[in-house]
């Protein structure tokens, strides 16, 4: 286990290494910020001042090499815009990103295994049919039309719920959080549902698919030979059987999740991780850009160290053992 | 034994699949009975409505297929009326039953503690540590080494034989009636399918239980039934006594069957076949299902045969030209 662990975090360390280089390669080809920057009545010599001031000047091998070193010591560069460190003012915007995360994750599997597992144990029903075609919908209506839908609807036809922001928070753990008061509900519930609509679909039909093959094994046929009630087969027998893929995918999908709340959270004046990279898009803030997608990377590789490990728990098959002395 | 109540007495069982292409008579009017402690052989081949027939007992019959006519009656009581909370009390109870492949008959995910222990609790209300005592015994019962280890072990951990004698003990756990077994040692090796079949036999001498082997080889079945059904397209062809069965087959099919065994008397000589294969069920030669690959048919053989008059005696066949010169 601890010589599988230590593999993966040295390939981790090459993966993001070579994310740096994309990254940073691919944001200098974009465009230069110094036309977004400075004032367009401003003179030859304050842009040439500004340019110094940034470092645009040096070679972009050179910016590249400095910026590695810094990485190093865990300093991603400071906005052009905001003048903070990058580092900073992400993670200022992390928890609201990782609750809207978690409340979409956290709808897509209460709600998507349930549904799936009954649209495979009925798929002939009315129920089972409406199931599937409602996680068609969920897979290819465009998640911005949804929620701008959504805010249509609930706030401004029925009003019942806020059309965005986040409003008033609690503070938990040191956190500032939403869920945990009603007016904070209110607010997180529909940026949520429209995060959640496209895993939620994602969830039910590998539940249906899971349950459709589980059902028919031979190992179902005997736990029903045994006499124990049905229930039990269900929610034991082929439960766990199909918790492993729709664990696996979920986990692999967290991180997109994260990564594209970026749609939901314009939508919804969400104020965290996602509106802060399109805003930094817009006026070409580089340091936040590149730090951004690193901190990205650095979560799609923890989050799949995390499922493998998971993984293994579930399926007692692959589970990883030291090797015995 | 006259007199007394047949753990198991089956009369014209019925079982039809309702799929979209019509109608498939897995199993077209099945009559046999279990005495208690015999042990019954219903071989066939592939098709031919064997293992239908069993899961039709103990109420497990797939969707579409359902059990549409027929009496099951077990201790004189009807399954086929039964409902399903009735069933599921028997399932596994009074009936148990063991499946072909013991690499599928375990969930993979479960330990065989918990599989073990459940099955126990479906039925008694006991505690967790006496279920586990009770499924330690089982273990033991079918001749697995350190049961309290295996107990915490899942499925994979276990070899192929090793994973049979657990589908075994559990079946063994309520000291079951009847219990079906539906090939169970055809996914082994030779050498522990004969340990398996040991076991069994000495299992069902010990506890005085019923048994219905269900298996397409015949060798198998000459070793340990009592009695046997031979079935072909969903139908018994021919009954009787294991030793008048094999040593005077008088349907041509079993005769068939018979030759179609390898064996040392016969050696150097080509191996008998039986021509052509089993017919569709959806799609049933007219009269005796078996003619068009008979090599004894003839024009009489278009009128489906009645089996014979059990009263005539023990060994009942259906045909209409019978291997009657050879016995």
């Amino acid at each position: 286990m601890s010589v599988f662990i230590i593999r993966r975090l040295l390939q981790s360390v090459v993966v993001i290494w070579v994310m740096s280089l994309l990254v940073f390669g691919g944001v200098y080809l974009i465009g230069d910020p110094i036309d977004m920057l400075i004032n367009p009545e401003a003179d030859q010599e304050d842009i040439d001042a500004a340019i110094r001031a940034l470092g645009l000047d040096k070679p972009i091998t050179e910016q590249y090499w400095f910026f590695l070193i810094n990485a190093v010591k865990g300093d991603l560069g400071s906005s052009f815009i905001f003048n903070e460190p990058a580092l900073q003012l992400i993670l200022a915007r992390m928890p609201a990103t990782m609750e809207l995360a978690f409340a979409a994750l956290f709808l897509s599997i209460v709600l998507g295994i349930p549904l799936g597992m009954w649209a495979g144990l009925h798929p002939n029903s009315l129920s089972g049919r409406s199931i599937m075609t409602g996680s068609i919908l969920g897979f290819s209506l465009p998640s911005f039309w949804v929620g701008i839908m959504f805010i249509m609807f609930f706030a401004v036809v029925l009003g019942v719920l806020p059309s965005g922001g986040r409003g008033e928070t609690t503070e938990f753990l040191g956190l500032q959080v939403s869920f945990l008061s009603w007016k904070g509900l209110s607010y997180i519930l529909l940026p949520a549902i429209n995060l959640a609509l496209f895993k939620l679909s994602l969830v039910i039909r590998l539940s249906r698919a899971g349950t459709q093959e589980v059902i028919h094994q031979d190992y179902i046929k005997f736990a029903r030979a045994k006499g124990i009630s049905e229930k039990r087969v269900i929610l034991v027998h082929v439960l766990k059987n199909i918790m492993i893929p729709v664990v696996t995918i979920l986990g692999l999908e967290f991180g997109s999740v994260i990564a594209f709340a970026v749609v939901t959270e314009t939508v919804f004046a969400w104020p965290g991780m996602g509106k802060l990279i399109i805003e930094s898009i817009d006026q070409l803030d580089r340091p936040v850009i590149v730090a951004y997608l690193m901190i990205i990377v650095f979560m799609f590789i923890v989050i799949n160290l995390v499922v493998d490990i998971l993984y293994s728990v579930l399926d007692p098959r692959v589970r990883l053992q030291d090797v015995k002395a | 034994m006259e007199g007394e109540i047949p753990t198991l007495a089956v009369e014209g069982l019925k079982t039809f699949f309702f799929t979209k292409l019509g109608v498939a008579q897995a199993v077209n009017g099945v009559s046999f009975t279990v005495r208690k402690g015999e042990v019954v052989g219903l071989v066939g081949e592939s098709g031919s409505g064997k293992s239908v027939t069993g899961f039709s007992l103990i109420g497990l019959v797939d969707p579409p297929g359902r059990v549409v006519e027929g009496k099951i009656l077990f201790r004189g009581e009807d399954l086929a009326q039964a409902d399903e909370d009735r069933m599921r009390s028997l399932r596994g109870r009074r009936i148990a039953m063991i499946f072909q492949d013991p690499m599928m008959t375990l969930n993979p995910v479960l330990r065989i503690d918990t599989q073990m222990i459940e099955a126990v609790r479906a039925h008694e209300k006991i505690s967790e540590g006496d279920a586990r005592i009770r499924a330690r015994d089982a273990l033991v019962q079918v001749g697995i080494p350190s049961p309290d280890e295996r107990l915490k072990a899942y499925p994979h951990q276990f070899s192929g034989g090793m994973r049979q004698r657990v589908a075994i003990a559990t079946a063994l756990l309520h000291k079951p009636d009847l219990i079906i077994a539906d090939e169970p040692t055809t996914a082994l090796d030779v050498t522990i399918q004969g340990q398996i079949l040991h076991e069994v036999q000495k299992l069902c001498r010990e506890t005085g239980m019923s048994l219905i082997w269900i298996t397409h080889d015949l060798s198998v079945v000459a070793g340990l039934a009592d009695r046997i059904c031979v079935m072909y397209a969903g139908k018994i062809v021919e009954k009787g006594k294991i030793s008048d069965v094999l040593d005077s087959p008088l349907h041509p099919y079993t005769n068939g069957l018979i030759g179609s065994v390898p064996s040392h008397n016969r050696r150097g000589q080509p191996l008998a076949q039986i021509p052509g294969m089993t017919p569709s069920l959806l799609n049933l030669p007219q009269g005796c299902a078996f003619h068009p690959r008979c090599p004894r048919a003839g024009a009489s053989c278009l009128v489906e045969p009645d089996i014979t008059e059990p009263a005539k005696s023990d060994h009942q066949v259906r045909c209409v030209n019978p291997h009657l010169e050879t016995s």
